[in-house]
């Protein structure tokens, strides 16, 4: 009984929903760098150093990848960076 | 125009009735009216379109919620300019005074106006980096000069609040 297909079913969606995502964000010619700089300051708490590194990674390669984690706190943050307008998408970590 | 903070406002002075017009204008440029383009950038996708189940979600619950966000902020910021429209004599300069604890509501509020004008006239990457371009001769010309006049609002913003919270830090 304990290994009936729905048990086994509802493992496989756990392991897939925590599976590892990342948090992407992408580049804008409209927001401005410094403007950029504060929002992963503010959402990450990342250094000023920090978060001036992923805003150039941004504009130089049109996308830098600023976390990685779980689902729901990978949601949370995309979330949060769509409050301060910036194109950001959440992915699955192949 | 001076610019400067004063205490606990950022105090935008000696402001002739154009830029006093663009920044009545700033609640009202938020507003995507319709088009669809302008619509997408201010609630873009949260993933790739494969992932449907997230995509369904984020229009039922998170969408809603980025909507009162942004609603908020212009309402704030509507707030503030409420003294621009009462102006007892409407061709001379006045000043403006934005409380510094609604610097945040400010930001947002100017970055929706600046990516819905720039979405609505599908700027390139060079109109906007071109900040001299002279004279305005259009009304695309006037929405460029308006994303560039925003932008440098919010630069303002970003300095004197950062600066004053590494001065309280």
């Amino acid at each position: 009984m304990l290994e009936s297909p729905v048990i086994e079913q509802e493992t496989r969606e756990k392991q897939a929903i925590d599976l590892p995502w990342q948090v992407v964000v992408h580049n804008d010619p409209v927001n401005l760098m410094t403007y950029v700089t504060m929002v992963f300051q503010k959402v990450f708490g990342f250094s000023h150093e920090k978060a001036e590194k992923h805003m150039l990674e941004v504009h130089r390669e049109g996308r830098s990848i600023v976390w990685s984690g779980m689902r729901e706190r990978a949601e949370l943050h995309v979330q949060q960076l769509h409050g301060y307008l910036l194109l950001a998408t959440l992915e699955r970590i192949n | 125009m001076e610019i400067r903070r004063h205490g606990d406002a950022l105090e935008l002075a000696e402001l002739d009735p154009f830029l006093a017009e663009l920044l009545r204008q700033i609640p009202d440029s938020t507003d995507p009216k319709g088009v669809e383009r302008a619509e997408q950038r201010l609630f873009t996708v949260p993933a790739d379109e494969k992932e449907e189940e997230i995509s369904a979600e984020w229009k039922l619950y998170v969408e809603p919620e980025l909507r009162r966000l942004f609603r908020s902020s212009n309402e704030t910021v509507a707030a503030d300019l409420k003294p621009l429209n009462g102006a007892a004599r409407p061709f001379a300069n006045c000043t403006l005074r934005i409380p510094v604890k609604n610097a945040d509501a400010w930001l947002n509020t100017l970055n929706q106006a600046r990516l819905v004008l720039a979405a609505k006239h599908d700027f390139t990457e060079a109109e906007l980096c071109d900040h001299y371009r002279s004279p305005i001769g259009s009304r695309r010309d006037l929405s460029l000069f308006q994303v560039n006049f925003y932008g440098f609002l919010q630069e303002f913003i970003l300095q004197e609040t950062q600066r004053g919270g590494s001065r309280e830090g």
